[in-house]
């Protein structure tokens, strides 16, 4: 069958068609779609097992349950952006060292360019940490046709595997062809030897041991892959090593009469091997492609003589931040730029901003306003659609750093004798990482306020559903958080006077105290009264 | 064949339904594709764009070259400039004249309408106003700046309104119509090549 597909959907149906029996993800852009369109898929399916596939709480119980999954000899995914990779990485490491039983594909979305993120961590870097087998595909296709060849290879080498995806891929449709076979789950064949789950010491280094010497293996795959593809060109001097969607920057720019050396990378670890032939075949020069960190272009001088120039990201080549485009690697390879207008100087910025109607809105407005009465207050924001508050109109925050540092921050201020200290996090946020630093907080009466800026969902990414929905005065009592302490306002406009006095109340009582301001996200509003309509 | 499209606006005015209908109309011509999406923060109220690639041979980079596009297809002026860069010297501009002002320091509209003059080969129209007198909602404005744009797209015509009709059938036979109709009258307001 055809389909004209995202790069994430290829891989849910990729997924989906090998026989996955669980998603495990928390969402994050650009990862997000991989795990709606398998909800999708299961709300509509109609014969054929069932798939897992509600959200996680946070990356790491992600990466966990889809580990007790394969366990249990089923196929599991487990999906999530860059930084997701930072919060499960205590799981993803030792799962390298357990190894798998039924198949295990981690996908990492990376997002060079930081579209709507903090950094540009390239999590190739985490496969060769974790010394697993990398898969960057370079088409939706391939993403497609991939997720079938990492689960038998990953249940084959008994490893988990490492997806790839950066924003282009993740979110660029193009037609996939898919199979039409109907979809087989594993049986629950029990691990062979339960010791490899078991990572006492003892039996661990036996582990590691397997794992060290299993990496000729997973390199020799690679260098036999059909993802990975070198050949000798008439002009030889000159060889191009493109990985993952560069693939594509190259090829768009690639002309026949250049007759370079060229070799394609979509399988790691790197294939040495192919890059060492490239230099055997006359190779002086090699430009290294790579959407990302230099990952390749820092480890192949080790492996080729060191007369060979090696250009890229580093030697400036290419330029050393932000994603590809056929632009710079246009210039990269030598030729003109294409004649084109010159940029209009009457555009100006258009930065997003919170929803007109946004409770986030009303919350900031009556935070602004009580702060203002104390003489130097510290505001910890964190990562959701309320990190906009940062911006005009509000400059409400003064610090962002990842999920849950507001809390921890926030605590760590007060520790160093800030007044009025406070924190500013998401439902979703406080569910996913807030939760354990609010039990520091109390554990040390921390003098600190947490708002918590409930708007019952996981907004940014879209309106999934939100872990603590329902639940949060609970979970704050008993984390320990005195009841008289969690307090609870509807941010709305009529509403100010009162959530500015509960503020204040609670900014002069010493001790950790939460503020819930709760109203549900206008756009999951919106949707729910159509939906509502819908139905009469 | 080979069209390279800039679709431009605000987050939330539809370009991305703009499309599907053209994907719609290129895959069953049998044309390659390949569409990259804004999806995530920048969808609130800020600038979002996608990169519309449809060609009769396959497509490699997902992303149009500086100076590659044929086309801009914009649903607000100034956005339609933002990516002017990305526009070959004598490609098409097709906006909707009606500016989307979200921001303190927006530009002076008149001086922005003489900028997309400025450019020999381009169409500007109050989509949202057409839409409305070919009895269509508000909301339908993307499809009039489709009607407009088809002669650039290199699809007939006839195979265009027989994509729209396809991606809005499961809503029903009205919502077909008014589509249909908010695509003719931008075709009918527009230029003929």
């Amino acid at each position: 069958m055809k389909h004209l597909l995202l790069g994430d959907e290829a891989i849910a149906q990729g997924a989906i068609d090998a026989g996955l029996s669980g998603v495990y993800a928390y969402p994050g852009t650009p990862s997000t779609e991989i795990t709606e369109f398998i909800q999708l898929h299961e709300s509509r399916r109609k014969t054929g097992a069932p798939i897992f596939c509600k959200w996680a709480t946070n990356e790491k119980t992600a990466m966990e349950a889809a580990l007790g999954m394969s366990y249990m000899g089923k196929r599991a995914l487990v999906c999530m952006k860059h930084v997701g990779m930072n919060v499960c990485a205590d799981a993803f490491m030792n799962a390298a060292i357990t190894g798998v039983n039924g198949g295990l594909i981690v996908v990492a979305a990376d997002d060079p360019s930081m579209h709507s993120s903090q950094n540009e961590q390239d999590s190739r870097f985490y496969g060769r940490f974790a010394m697993i087998p990398i898969f960057e595909p370079s088409s939706q296709q391939e993403a497609y046709d991939m997720m079938e060849v990492a689960y038998l290879m990953s249940e084959r080498l008994h490893t988990p595997i490492l997806m790839r995806v950066t924003t282009r891929m993740a979110h660029s449709r193009a037609v996939v062809i898919t199979k039409d076979s109907e979809p087989q789950q594993n049986a629950m064949p029990v691990p062979e030897n339960v010791k490899h789950f078991i990572l006492l010491p003892a039996f661990a280094k036996q582990n590691y041991n397997e794992l060290v010497e299993a990496q000729t293996v997973f390199e020799q795959e690679a260098v036999e892959s059909t993802y990975n593809a070198y050949s000798k060109g008439k002009n030889p001097k000159i060889g191009v090593v493109a990985t993952g969607i560069a693939w594509n920057y190259l090829m768009e720019n690639y002309k026949e009469e250049m007759g370079y050396s060229l070799l394609k990378v979509s399988q790691y670890p790197f294939p040495k091997a192919l890059v060492k032939q490239m230099v055997s075949d006359g190779a002086e020069t090699i430009i290294v492609i790579e959407e990302g960190q230099p990952v390749i272009e820092e480890l192949i001088p080790a492996y080729i003589p060191s007369y060979v120039k090696v250009l890229g990201r580093l030697s400036g080549t290419l330029p050393r931040v932000g994603e590809l485009s056929p632009d710079c690697v246009r210039q990269a390879l030598g030729l003109e730029p294409l004649p084109k207008n010159e940029s209009d100087s009457i555009v100006v910025a258009r930065p997003p901003a919170l929803c007109q109607g946004c409770g986030h809105r009303d919350m900031y407005a009556a935070l602004n306003e009580v702060a203002r009465e104390y003489p130097s207050p510290r505001i910890f924001g964190d990562i959701g659609c309320y990190t906009l508050g940062a911006l005009s109109p509000f400059h409400a925050i003064h610090a962002c750093v990842e999920m849950g540092a507001s809390i921890t921050m926030s605590k760590g201020a007060a520790d160093a004798g800030q007044h009025p200290s406070i924190a500013v996090i998401g439902d979703s946020t406080f569910t996913h990482s807030g939760i354990t630093g609010l039990l520091d907080c109390v554990n040390s009466n921390a003098n600190v306020v947490i708002l918590i800026s409930d708007n019952l969902t996981t907004g940014m990414t879209g309106g999934q559903d939100s872990a603590g929905t329902g639940k949060l005065e609970q979970i704050c009592c008993g984390v320990g958080v005195e009841k008289e302490h969690v307090r609870v306002v509807v941010p709305l406009p009529k509403n100010m006077e009162e959530i500015k006095q509960v503020l204040r109340e609670e900014i002069d009582y010493n001790g950790t105290s939460v503020v819930i301001a709760r109203r549900e996200c206008i756009q999951t509003l919106k949707r729910h009264l159509k939906a509502k309509k819908q139905q009469g | 064949m080979k069209k390279d499209i800039i679709l431009a606006g605000v987050g939330g005015q539809g370009i991305l339904s703009i499309a599907t209908v053209i994907g719609e109309a290129a895959l069953n011509e049998g044309l390659y594709l390949k569409q990259a999406e804004v999806h995530g923060m920048s969808q609130r109220g800020g600038d979002v764009q996608s990169n519309l690639r449809i060609s009769s041979d396959p497509i490699a980079s997902d992303l149009i070259a500086k100076g590659g596009a044929d086309l801009i297809i914009s649903l607000e002026p100034m956005e339609a400039l933002r990516y002017v860069e990305y526009l070959k010297p004598d490609g098409w501009i097709v906006t909707s004249s009606a500016p989307f002002i979200n921001i303190p320091n927006y530009p002076d509209l008149d001086e922005l309408k003489r900028h997309v003059e400025s450019f020999k080969n381009h169409v500007m129209l109050d989509v949202e106003s057409l839409a409305k007198e070919a009895g269509a909602p508000a909301q339908a404005a993307n499809m009039v700046l489709l009607g407009a744009a088809i002669p650039m797209l290199g699809i007939d015509h006839d195979k265009m309104i027989e994509g729209v009709k396809r991606v809005f059938a499961r809503k029903g036979d009205e919502v077909v119509a008014k589509n249909v109709a908010a695509v003719e009258a931008g075709y009918a307001n527009g230029i003929k090549l």
